[in-house]
């Protein structure tokens, strides 16, 4: 019965919250709003440059995040020595996801930015966000590893498997339910930051898209100037003009949606992985 | 040709070379992370350093307001911190009774096809942009919590609180629930073969054998308390106030970091270097907690 | 991991095809950013897509360092370049145009319920705001031994913004000396929300957010140093009676930007529509001369700041554009 209450709370939270900003936003909604970049004119103003802009993002910081997060995941659980330096590291992962993320747009400014020059560009967001997610990815990874039996790996070794082989044919698909609850959480984190992509460069005004890869070189867009969805929001709310506030509603429902396409996909996975593991 | 043994060998040998290069690039994947961490130490002491040169350590730990950027400027980081560790402490209030909650009724009570819808929806609620929840916090829930209690100031960190608590609940409760999962049945028959209910099985059988993965659970909804930005700065007000009661505003470390950071001062004066030393007393801290938290899941984790 | 790193080599290595396109990068202030990006949307259809203008608002600090590493061709700033800034850019070889493009009036609003607040002195100003106020001046009046006795509310913008610093320096006479016991937000809608659901507040934010929300809030008139009580408005501020809390924004241009076609056609596109599209966004125009001086200094090439690198209250226009002007 307790479960069922606190369920609700959450549930109720949710409905509050997405039916506030559709009651705001949904007049806005139109084929012009999703086709138009930003404007001084609440009317004229669309969210093109914004949701182009998060999509790419979101696409490199998974690119980045995912192989990284999973390698070190099985690293720390397979092959690391139960030692204080394994120790260390696991502290160092915990220490990581309570680092504000202001902090890491500060790190990927000096380092990204001016260092490697990758300039205030997609790749640079992707990089940054990815690192912000890490340690949820990498923990997620862990104990999904770790609720693992030892039973299977003893019976992938009894056959002759090498440490790899029990990792890529028997480990990894046990736990790719879990892990992907990793990524679904750190990825719905990523979409939603602000305060380190403003640091590193993202724009707020900015009237075209990054060049199609099939116009110009096939990386180009990497390197374009950018924003995203949250910035965009943030923007409109701190304008005077109560229209405004309208678009910015908006645009927060469109967040929340994109949100929830992204999980969805990888829900729908988790689920026909979770359907196939009884012990 | 090689004969049959020594073809047999060269395999072996290629394949321990590719198993320990595997190894290799697994363990650089790991490095990342403590190559991150080098980095955001470096970006920070710099500043600091720089920040102590001119505000002594001693001053800076004991000072009872924050006022650097004022031309009267203190710079007592304990009123920061006592913003941060309330506005954590409201939000886990929350989050890990009922994090921990869902996450036993998901896991061993509920049927497997609400199960698979209330996660995802759960997972939903960490999701939603922290501008968002900033803005819910302080439009929604402030005036609500005004009904009860009129005197409740426009900012507050109640509100800011419990709605970090809301958001941090799947952090908790899906990490929890998946390490509860993983508990193998044989335990759960076992406890039933003794006669034991649901509900005894359920928290003294499983919830201790998932011990290690709940902790992970709740130190990672702990970290994203103490590291949360948006919701604070935009809901608790910006004011500095050294207090630990949560109807009164006041400004954390974090939402102090993002004004000053994105705000109109001169980079590299010493009200910019502020943020730096804030944010290194904050990952100071973290870090102390978390070696504790170490310490204590290696004391109690169950092997099965 | 490894296709990740040979990824990133590849990718580093085509990073300056993208340098080709003409684009005018800017970055600096929030509070300028509208009328910038007025100009930029318009600038940009006018050009028919040809040039790309992107704008940012890492705030006022953050542009100028951006400014000064020669990464952003134009900085919009709420406040003139500081010292410290002006080392940066010496040091980098950054020579710069300092440019004012329109008023910023700061507007002191009560509740409109509140009937007792007719206009408001400097003197008045400085008893409620200044350090010494903090704790002890909390009622109305203590300000005003002809007001009633009752609880003040006081709303203001964070301590990091050039709001705070000009309303300080204005009222108090000392940049950033204030009291710290009042409501501070970024958010000046937040303000605005906190002044008109409270029947004694009182609170300072731009006249943009004043005019949108004029049904809830009621503007008080400031009494100048000729003894007039003025009311915030374009007119005004635009005669120069409403002073001291009309303050002018800037946006700073790198010279060796200016040697770029494009940057320099943005300029000059600014400055002759400048005040058009300066009222649209609500914020207050400069003279028509101003805007003709501005852009002589450009073609001249009068570089430099003429506040010797800190800020100043209640400069006019007509003065700031006869001084002389310092890298």
């Amino acid at each position: 019965m307790c479960g069922v209450l606190a369920l609700a709370v959450g549930v109720l939270t949710f409905t509050a919250l997405f039916v506030d900003m559709a009651l705001d936003g949904f007049g806005r909604l139109s084929w012009d709003f999703f086709t138009s970049y930003p404007s001084r004119r609440p009317g004229q103003a669309g969210i093109l440059s914004a949701w182009v802009g998060s999509t790419l993002v979101m696409l490199t910081t998974a690119v980045f995040a995912v192989p990284l997060g999973v390698a070190t995941g099985i690293y720390l659980e397979e092959y690391a020595a139960k030692n204080w330096v394994t120790d260390l590291i696991e502290i160092n992962i915990t220490n990581l996801a309570g680092v504000p993320s202001i902090v890491y747009g500060l790190l990927a400014l000096g380092l990204f930015v001016y260092q490697f020059g990758l300039g205030q560009s997609i790749l640079t967001a992707g990089l940054t966000l990815a690192l912000l997610i890490l340690p949820v990815v990498i923990v997620a990874t862990r104990e999904a590893i770790r609720s693992i039996p030892q039973a299977i790996r003893e019976g992938s070794y009894a056959l002759g498997a090498t440490q790899w082989q029990t990792v890529r044919y028997h480990i990894l698909p046990y736990s790719s339910a879990g892990i992907l609850t990793g990524i679904i959480i750190g990825m719905a984190r990523a979409i939603g930051e602000t305060a380190p992509i403003i640091t590193i460069g993202a724009l707020t005004f900015i009237a075209f898209l990054p060049p199609s890869p099939f116009t110009a070189g096939p990386f180009e867009w990497l390197f374009s100037p950018f924003t995203v969805m949250p910035i965009q929001m943030f923007n409109w709310t701190s304008r005077p003009e109560a229209a405004f506030h309208a678009n910015a509603a908006a645009a927060g429902f469109v967040l929340v949606l994109m949100t929830l396409a992204m999980n969805g996909l990888a829900i729908w996975l988790r689920y026909r992985l979770r359907r196939n593991i009884k012990w | 040709m090689q004969t049959p043994i020594a073809e047999r060998l060269a395999r072996r040998r290629a394949r321990v070379i590719r198993e320990r290069l595997i190894e290799l690039v697994l363990l650089l994947a790991a490095l990342v992370s403590v190559l991150t961490t080098v980095g955001i130490v470096y970006v920070l002491v710099k500043e600091s350093v720089l920040f102590f040169q001119q505000v002594p350590l001693g001053k800076f730990l004991t000072d009872t307001q924050w006022t650097p950027l004022f031309d009267d400027a203190h710079f007592g980081i304990m009123v920061l911190l006592s913003g941060t560790l309330t506005s954590s402490a409201v939000a886990l209030a929350i989050a890990i009774p009922l994090g921990t909650i869902i996450a036993i009724y998901l896991s061993e009570f509920a049927p497997f096809r609400l199960r698979e819808v209330a996660k995802p929806f759960l997972e939903l609620l960490g999701g939603v942009p922290t501008i968002v929840y900033g803005y819910f916090a302080l439009l929604f829930v402030t005036p609500l919590l005004q009904r009860i209690y009129p005197e409740l100031p426009g900012f507050n960190l109640l509100a800011a609180g419990i709605v970090m608590g809301i958001m941090i609940i799947p952090y908790v409760s899906s990490i929890s629930e998946d390490a509860m999962r993983a508990v193998p049945m044989s335990l759960r028959e076992g406890s039933y073969a003794l006669g034991a209910t649901r509900f005894q099985t359920a928290v003294k059988v499983v919830v201790p054998a998932a011990f290690s993965g709940i902790a992970s659970a709740y130190i990672l909804g702990i970290s994203r308390a103490v590291g949360e930005t948006m919701i604070l700065a935009v809901a608790a007000g910006m004011q500095p106030n050294l207090t630990f009661n949560p109807l009164e505003p006041a400004a954390t470390i974090t939402a102090y970091i993002v004004q000053v950071a994105l705000g109109d001062l001169p980079h590299g004066s010493i009200g910019y270097q502020t943020i730096f030393a804030a944010g290194l007393t904050l990952l100071v801290f973290t870090f102390l907690f978390n070696v504790a938290g170490h310490v204590l899941r290696k004391t109690f984790r169950e092997a099965y | 991991m490894k296709t990740t790193l040979c990824v990133i080599a590849a990718l580093a290595a085509a990073a300056p095809a993208w340098a080709q396109q003409k684009i005018v990068r800017i970055d600096g202030s929030s509070t300028v950013y509208p009328v910038t990006e007025a100009v930029a949307e318009d600038f940009q259809k006018a050009k028919k897509q040809q040039v790309k203008v992107t704008v940012g608002i890492s705030g006022t600090g953050g542009g100028f360092k951006k400014f000064c590493r020669g990464e952003t061709d134009i900085s919009n700033a709420s406040r003139p370049i500081l010292k410290k800034e002006m080392e940066d850019c010496r040091t980098a070889g950054i020579e710069y145009f300092e440019l004012p493009v329109a008023f910023d009036a700061l507007t002191v609003v009560v509740n409109p319920k509140n009937a007792f607040v007719r206009q408001l002195t400097l003197a008045e100003l400085k008893k409620m705001w200044e350090p010494a106020a903090q704790g002890k001046v909390t009622r109305w009046n203590q300000v005003n031994a002809q007001w009633p006795d009752q609880p003040m509310k006081l709303f203001g913008p964070g301590a990091d913004s050039g709001t705070f610093d000009y309303f300080t320096e204005a009222v108090v006479g000392k940049s950033k000396a204030s009291r710290g016991d009042f409501t501070a937000s970024e958010d000046d809608n937040v303000l605005v929300q906190g002044v008109s659901r409270d029947v004694n507040g009182l609170g300072y934010f731009g006249f943009a957010y004043y005019i949108e929300n004029q049904d809830k809030l009621k503007a008080v008139p400031i009494v100048n140093e000729k003894g007039r009580a003025v009311a915030p408005s374009m007119e005004a501020v635009e005669k120069g009676t409403y002073t001291p809390l009309a303050r002018p924004i800037f946006i700073y241009v790198s010279a060796k930007s200016l040697a770029k076609p494009e940057v320099r056609e943005f300029v000059e596109y600014y400055l002759k529509n400048g005040a058009k599209l300066a009222r649209e966004v609500k914020y207050v125009p400069l003279p028509e001369s101003a805007y003709r001086v501005a852009l002589e200094h450009v073609q001249k090439g009068k570089k430099g700041t003429v506040f010797g690198g800190a800020a100043e209250v209640g400069v006019t226009i007509d003065e700031l554009l006869k001084r002389e002007a310092r890298l």
